[in-house]
């Protein structure tokens, strides 16, 4: 091993080290940290597995699209076929901290519209986190664009309220929120209230007459026809389309029989590496429910404000005393709150909207659960990418910088539509049976489709100009 | 910095993608691979991890060969041999 190799690894025991002292120090000080503790290791596992599996949301459609790869495909659909498994089971418990989102058109167009913004920026929001780890400028950059923008959308007024319908807007106002909560100022405000909570929740469970919390609600309703048959389905149809003339061609230059059955678990079988970071991915996901919950009870608490409040930490708490505690793997609305938080220290009032003021907070960065896990995730991933010797900085070149900001401003717009990112909003709701969570996913397919051709045209057009003037 | 491509010798090309994130590398290295013809050489030069596994699987369902592979501090050096 040469010297940078060993000083990346030292590097790698030096982060590890870190965390542990902030778990050991924090509980040292209080017990109740150890909430925060929880988010921050299944985040830490999240990361490693992302960077093991170079698991990217915007590389599964984009890749099977634009190049015809289908690996990361095939690693979502396991992760959340064992996400989905573990979380039947604590679902059927009663230990999970799920709640289905209200279900609508709006999903889809929400996922459009993220779903472009990926294949622009180059990675979906948590593939943005752990390449930020890798040491990546690029991903960096995107992450803040998706921040500033989902912060800024959040309390967007004034002429915005210009495109609002008259019908959400007085919806919005019938709902008669906390007078500090301007419902009937604020596009995104009157959208949620006035639209998307007029929607229903939807469950596959639910569709069957079953009760989600029930043994068979949660693994026939929810796992089996909502996960199983859903993503078979996706994974015959790759093969299919993708897979198939590839498999025929090579068993016929090998002189080997071919079956489809074969061809299609050796698609399956074709990136171990994606295949077991989505297996491990899966399971941490649901885990964290099981173990989230846990601390609640032992803690007699339903939501992390409480614990902030007993901390002396309750800056940026709703009005309804709570802070964005989903109690599962969330990524968008922890990078919404921070800039939140500096705008509200800045001066400009952020309580006074629905998504911040009376349901997530803007809670200090240094004790909001969420934030803890965003930032232990980019660390995990580091660790692992310093460990494989794979780490480097890498400064955006001025068009990177661009299609980063873009692509970011466009997730940012597709969160806070969709209630989530391509983890909250499809690969947590698809795995707890949410039928809104395929309504974003195919959307977010969708998108995928067209930035890709947008991306090719580019690409096309700057290759022409650059190969002008080489002999090929 | 820019994508460079250029001509190393007879049937022999490289692709310099350094510094760029997905999809750059393999969307480049596909189209790359379709201009140049059966049998000869491409060099691609890259530094985003994730693309090697995108380019490996491109590669393999092509029925295009990596003749060499060498990665070492986060930075990676494929040849790829376009099937005849």
């Amino acid at each position: 091993m040469d010297e940078t190799a060993k000083k990346k690894r030292i590097w790698a025991f030096v982060i590890i080290g870190f965390f542990a002292l902030v778990s050991i120090g924090t509980y040292s000080y209080n017990e109740l940290y150890i909430y925060l503790s929880a988010y921050l290791w299944f985040g830490f596992i999240y990361g490693m597995c992302l960077q093991y599996g170079r698991f990217c949301f915007a590389s599964a459609f984009r890749d099977l699209f634009a190049v015809g790869v289908p690996r990361m495909v095939v690693g979502i659909m396991v992760a959340s076929l064992f996400f989905a498994f573990v979380s039947s089971f604590v679902t059927a418990t009663g230990f999970s901290t799920f709640h289905p989102s209200p279900s609508g058109i709006h999903s889809a167009i929400a996922g459009l519209i993220f779903g472009v913004g990926m294949v622009f920026a180059g990675g979906c929001a948590s593939g943005s986190l752990y390449k930020t780890g890798e040491g990546n400028g690029v991903a960096l950059l995107v992450i803040l664009s998706i921040s500033v923008t989902q912060s800024s959308f959040a309390s967007v007024g004034g002429w915005f309220n210009n495109l609002v319908p008259n019908s959400w807007h007085e919806s919005a106002i019938a709902k008669k929120l906390p007078a500090v909560i301007n419902a009937g100022d604020g596009w995104l405000d009157q959208y949620l209230a006035g639209y998307v909570w007029n929607h229903p929740t939807v469950t596959f469970a639910k569709m069957l007459g079953l009760k989600n919390e029930s043994l068979i609600g949660a693994f026939l309703g929810n796992f089996f026809v909502g996960v199983l048959i859903p993503a078979l389905l996706m994974l015959i149809v790759v093969y299919f389309i993708w897979v198939r003339k590839n498999y025929l061609r090579d068993a016929a230059k090998a002189g080997a029989a071919a079956s489809h059955s074969t061809g299609f678990w050796r698609m399956i079988l074709s990136s171990k590496r994606t295949s077991i970071a989505g297996l491990v991915l899966g399971i941490a996901c649901g885990l964290q429910m099981f173990v989230i919950e846990g601390m609640r009870i032992k803690f007699g608490i339903r939501n992390a404000g409480e614990i902030l409040t007993q901390l002396g930490s309750d800056f940026g708490v709703s009005v309804r005393g709570t802070v964005f505690d989903p109690g599962y793997w969330y990524v968008t609305t922890q990078e919404a709150q921070w800039v939140g938080w500096i705008v509200q220290k800045l001066g400009i009032n952020n309580f006074d909207n629905i998504f911040f003021g009376y349901i997530n907070g803007i809670p200090n960065p240094a004790v909001n659960p969420a934030d803890w896990m965003s930032l232990a995730l980019i660390g995990g991933a580091a660790v692992m990418a310093l460990i494989s010797n794979e780490f480097k900085f890498k400064k955006p070149t001025k068009e990177l910088a661009i299609w980063a900001i873009i692509g970011g401003f466009l997730m940012g717009i597709g969160s806070r539509l969709g209630l989530g990112c391509n983890v909250g909003a499809f690969f947590v709701r698809v795995s707890n049976g949410d039928v809104g969570g395929w309504l974003f996913g195919l959307g977010m397919i969708g998108g995928a489709y067209i930035g890709v051709k947008f991306f090719n045209w580019w690409t096309e057009r700057k290759m022409a100009k650059e190969l002008a003037g080489l002999e090929l | 910095m820019a994508i460079k491509f250029d001509k190393k010798a007879e049937g022999v090309y490289t692709l310099d993608c350094t510094g760029y994130v997905c999809p750059h590398p393999q969307i480049y290295t596909k189209k790359m691979l379709e201009k140049i013809k059966g049998g000869d050489i491409l060099e691609v030069t890259f530094d985003n991890p994730s693309s090697s596994e995108s380019i490996q699987a491109m590669c393999a369902s092509a029925g295009n060969e990596i003749v060499e592979k060498k990665a070492e501090g986060g930075k990676y050096v494929y040849k790829i041999k376009k099937a005849a």
